[in-house]
């Protein structure tokens, strides 16, 4: 369910844009700001701000791999395996991910705190290998260096 | 060999994105000059230039501007093109994050002279902090009176809006980019009618890489003939080379087109690593054809690149050592265009999927004797017969990596 702030935030975005329509990819990404991905309802609610049919604007939300429809991590790690990243050890990495977090890619941990995804390239191909976590870049991994990613992480979750 | 920083001259410098070092650099004086003419003499100024298109295509940017109609009663949307999601292409992106001011310039330019009082730079989703780093930009070049209402005095009114793509590559594509920012499923249109003649809300429109617009300052600002003297004849001016994979020194660097591809390898990015040979390059981002070594000595430029046989695309180079495995290569690229195709033609769709499907037995050891000819058939059979040219962009890479090292693929099987 959208908070009275979300509501508010969508309209005042709507008043941006010539087409109001264009407000549906800005509105799924205020609706999922709070908890992480978006539901059912949350998707009805804002096809009634927009006027449009909850199955055109579920047709949007499911084209896009950046709205999340299911729940994902408090801590969201993107992994580029396209070239680039992949012939620098991206592959590795995600394995080594893997191992230490209990999860396969694509899946979450029990208590909610990360959740892990392979990912097409991220655009920032001469740091490979690079991942994301939530909207953050981190570049030219290292095992090292994602050991303290990790570390850091769960010590900021607890 | 010394780069060419025309683009790149701010990226160095300390508090690059802000306002001050913008200007203390020179810039905004191309718009005040640009704004002191008219707008068709901007076009003219452009097309005198022979700027061409950054995005992939190389399309003269003042062509495209030209099928703009004159005294439309509509209004004219200029679009800045940052979705880049080319695998091997990181440009935009730090011409962005660094030089936003270049950008937003370039976009007044633009704006001016196609008669546009509304610009909109689409981002991929994953930029999200570059999109910040946008919106404060523009913030402080509407506080200072460099967009917004009567421009410099000019009566020329102009803003920007920054929208937020949401993680997907074929909104890279003109008319998926429109249809996603007009908060729809980000799938192309059928052309005719091109962007130009109704593109954005039904309005001409205009979409041009972020490259591109950036080159306009200088354009403007040092006059035509000074960027046309740049490059080689009819491929002018310096380009963003992304250099990346198994070099020493990946990164981006600013030549002139026409630059020698192998120079860039190994002098400017430090050759390989490991000091091992070179297998092969892919030279334009990933949907461009693989060069062997032996083909590799080619220049970097538009025309010289398709004479090899490939494409300049957006200048994403990809260097592949002796260590790289080409059938693994071009399992990822079919992964990448099976997850990324829109799925709305037959064509691209299934055949995406089907050659991800032969690579991938082929690639764990259970690929059948005649798999080869399959893939081959496949790459040749639907070429040419989708909407917009992704379905391609699978079909030539994969048949070249094939072709080229068949060998590769052979030992596999057997
Ligand atoms: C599948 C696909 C993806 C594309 N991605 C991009 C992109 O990320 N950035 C870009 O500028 N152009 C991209 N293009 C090219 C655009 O359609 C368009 O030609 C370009 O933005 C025009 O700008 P230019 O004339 O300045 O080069 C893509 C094209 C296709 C078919
Ligand atoms: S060629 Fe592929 S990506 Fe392009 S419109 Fe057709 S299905 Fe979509
Ligand atoms: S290949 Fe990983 S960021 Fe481009």
């Amino acid at each position: 369910m959208l908070s009275i702030k979300q509501k508010d935030d969508i309209r005042k975005k709507a008043k941006e844009f010539p087409g109001h329509r264009s407000v549906s990819l800005p509105a799924l990404y205020i609706a999922q700001s709070g908890k992480g991905y978006i539901d059912r309802k949350d998707i009805e609610e804002i096809a009634g701000i927009l006027s449009i049919s909850y199955a055109e604007l579920y047709g949007i939300a499911s084209f896009y791999n950046l709205i999340h429809r299911k729940p994902i991590g408090k801590f969201h790690i993107q992994v580029c395996t396209n070239i680039s990243c992949s012939l620098l050890g991206a592959e590795h990495l995600l394995t080594r991910l893997e191992k230490k977090l209990g999860i396969r890619e694509g899946g979450a941990t029990a208590d909610g705190i990360f959740s892990l995804e392979s990912v097409e390239c991220l655009g920032s191909c001469d740091k490979a290998p690079v991942m994301m976590i939530n909207e953050k870049f981190h570049e030219a991994l290292t095992e090292k260096k994602l050991s303290r990613i990790l570390a850091s992480l769960k010590e900021k979750a607890e | 060999m010394e780069e060419l920083k025309i683009l790149l001259k701010n990226i160095h410098k300390d508090e690059s994105k802000k306002l001050e070092t913008y200007i203390s650099g020179g810039g905004y004086e191309a718009l005040q000059k640009a704004l002191s003419k008219k707008p068709d003499d901007i076009v003219e100024t452009v097309k005198k230039s022979g700027l061409r298109g950054r995005g992939g295509a190389g399309f003269p940017a003042a062509v495209k501007w030209n099928f703009i109609p004159r005294d439309c009663s509509q209004p004219v949307y200029l679009i800045a093109n940052a979705d880049e999601g080319e695998p091997g292409t990181f440009k935009d992106h730090i011409l962005m994050e660094k030089d936003p001011h270049l950008l937003i310039e370039g976009m007044l330019i633009a704006g001016y002279a196609v008669h546009s009082f509304q610009g909109f730079i689409y981002i991929r989703g994953e930029f999200a902090e570059i999109a910040q780093i946008l919106e404060q930009a523009i913030a402080e070049a509407r506080q200072a009176g460099y967009l917004g209402k009567n421009i410099l005095k000019s009566g020329f009114n102009f803003d920007i809006n920054v929208y937020r793509g949401a993680g997907s590559y074929v909104c890279g594509e003109e008319t998926a980019l429109i249809e996603s920012l007009e908060g729809k499923r980000g799938q192309p249109r059928l052309k005719p009618p091109y962007p130009a003649a109704s593109g954005l809300y039904g309005s001409p429109t205009v979409v041009n890489n972020v490259e591109t617009l950036a080159c306009l300052p200088f354009i403007v600002r040092e006059g035509p003939e000074r960027f046309a003297s740049i490059g080689i004849p009819g491929n002018t001016g310096t380009k963003l080379f992304c250099i990346s994979g198994e070099v020493n020194k990946p990164g981006c660097y600013e030549f002139p087109l026409g630059v020698p591809l192998l120079n860039l390898v190994y002098d400017v990015a430090g050759g390989i690593r490991g000091d091992r040979k070179l297998k092969a390059v892919i030279p334009g981002g990933l949907s461009t054809p693989v060069l062997s070594a032996r083909e590799a000595d080619v220049l970097m430029d538009f025309d010289s690149l398709a004479a090899a046989g490939t494409m300049l695309g957006s200048a994403g180079v990809i260097v592949l050592s002796e260590n790289a495995s080409i059938p693994e290569i071009a399992l990822r690229t079919a992964r990448f265009y099976a997850n990324e195709s829109c799925g709305q033609c037959t064509p691209c769709r299934e055949g995406t999927g089907k050659l991800r499907l032969l690579l991938e037995r082929i690639f764990l050891g259970s690929g059948e004797a005649d798999d080869i000819r399959r893939i081959m058939k496949i790459c040749t059979s639907l070429k040419g017969i989708s909407l917009c040219p992704l379905g391609d962009a699978a079909f030539l890479p994969i048949f070249n990596f094939v072709e080229k090292f068949h060998g590769e693929f052979e030992a596999l099987i057997r």
